[in-house]
C-alpha cells in the first residue's frame, strides 16, 4: 500500500458564527473570525490517496484523472467563493477549517474511490492549513494509525 | 517512541513507458511523462526512522549513520542519474514516484543499525509526494 499525496490551492472567504449562540457569546468564541462582514484565507488543501501500484503504470493512481476530480468536485466550488453563503452544507455549520476538512472529504471520496476501484483506491486523509501556521487533518476511521 | 527524520536531495531525470503498450497507449497513459528523451525533477527524499531514546546520549540513533547510510544507498545510486538506464531496479519497472519510494525503502531497511525505518516520503516536487510504510 502506497500514499499519494497531492497538493492543491483555493482561496476563499467565511465567517465564523453559531446562531445558536448569542451575538456577545459568538464574540467570545470566536473573536477577529465573528466580524460579520467575513474575511478570506489562502487555502492550501493537500489530498492522500492509498493503494497498491499498478504493475503495468507504476502507479497508484493517475495523476491528471486525481487533479480533474478535485478540481471538478472542490476547487470549482470553493475557489473565489464565501463559504457561509455559496456552500449549501455551510448554512446549517459553521466553515471552520475542521468541518471543511470533512466536507472536502466527503465530496471526493465516492468519485475516487470509483475512479481508482481497480487499485483499491480509498481517499486516506485531507489536510487543509487555513494559513501557514495553523493545518488541520481529516483522517477516515479505517485509516487512522496508519498515515503519519 | 520517538520518530526521527532526516532529509536528503537527489536530482534525476526519468520518463514513464510500458513495452507492452502501443506508442499511442503509452502516449495517452503516461502524457508528457512519456517523452524517450526524459526530463528531471529535484527530489527530496524524508526517511523517518521509529526508536526508544537511548538515556545515556538521549538519542534514538546517531544521524550521521543515517546520513552516512542515505548518502551511500540512495544519493550515490540516483543522484545526476538517468533512473531508467542507470538504475537497475527501473530497468524493468517505470520510476514514478510510488516506485521510488518502495525502492528506497528496500535499500535502507536491511541495513538501518538502530531504530526501525518507519517511513519513506519522496517528494517529485513540492505539491507531489509519496509515503510508503513497508507494507
Amino acid at each position: 500500500m502506497v500514499y499519494l499525496t497531492r497538493r492543491y490551492r483555493f482561496s476563499a472567504g467565511h465567517r465564523l458564527h453559531n446562531d445558536a449562540l448569542s451575538a456577545e457569546e459568538n464574540r467570545r468564541v470566536y473573536g477577529k473570525c465573528n466580524n460579520p462582514s467575513g474575511h478570506g484565507h489562502n487555502y492550501l488543501l493537500e489530498v492522500t490517496v492509498a493503494g497498491t501500484i499498478d504493475p503495468a503504470t507504476g502507479m497508484v493512481f493517475d495523476l491528471s484523472a486525481l487533479d480533474g476530480i478535485v478540481a471538478e468536485r472542490v476547487l470549482e466550488k470553493l475557489d473565489h467563493k464565501n463559504l457561509n453563503l455559496d456552500m449549501e452544507n455551510f448554512r446549517a455549520q459553521v466553515p471552520t477549517t475542521e468541518n471543511l476538512c470533512r466536507e472536502i472529504y466527503e465530496l471526493l471520496r465516492t468519485p475516487l474511490e470509483e475512479a481508482g476501484g481497480a487499485q483499491g483506491l480509498e481517499l486516506a486523509r485531507v489536510r487543509l492549513e487555513e494559513t501557514s501556521l495553523n493545518s488541520f487533518e481529516y483522517v477516515p476511521e479505517h485509516a487512522r494509525g496508519r498515515v503519519m | 517512541m520517538i520518530y526521527v527524520t532526516r532529509r536528503a536531495e537527489f536530482s534525476a531525470s526519468h520518463y514513464y513507458h510500458n513495452p507492452k503498450f502501443t506508442p499511442e497507449e503509452n502516449r495517452r497513459v503516461f502524457g508528457k511523462c512519456n517523452n524517450p528523451l526524459g526530463h528531471g525533477h529535484n527530489y527530496t527524499v524524508e526517511v523517518t526512522v521509529s526508536g526508544v531514546m537511548n538515556p545515556t546520549t538521549g538519542m534514538v540513533l546517531d544521524l550521521k549513520e543515517l546520513k552516512v547510510l542515505l548518502e551511500q544507498e540512495v544519493i550515490q545510486l540516483m543522484d545526476h542519474k538517468f533512473l531508467n538506464k542507470e538504475v537497475p531496479a527501473f530497468a524493468e519497472k517505470n520510476p514514478t514516484t510510488e516506485n521510488i519510494a518502495v525502492e528506497i525503502w528496500n535499500l535502507l531497511a536491511p541495513k538501518l543499525a538502530h531504530g526501525k525505518l518507519h517511513r519513506i516520503r519522496v517528494y517529485e516536487t513540492a505539491d507531489l509526494f509519496v509515503d510508503y510504510y513497508g507494507e
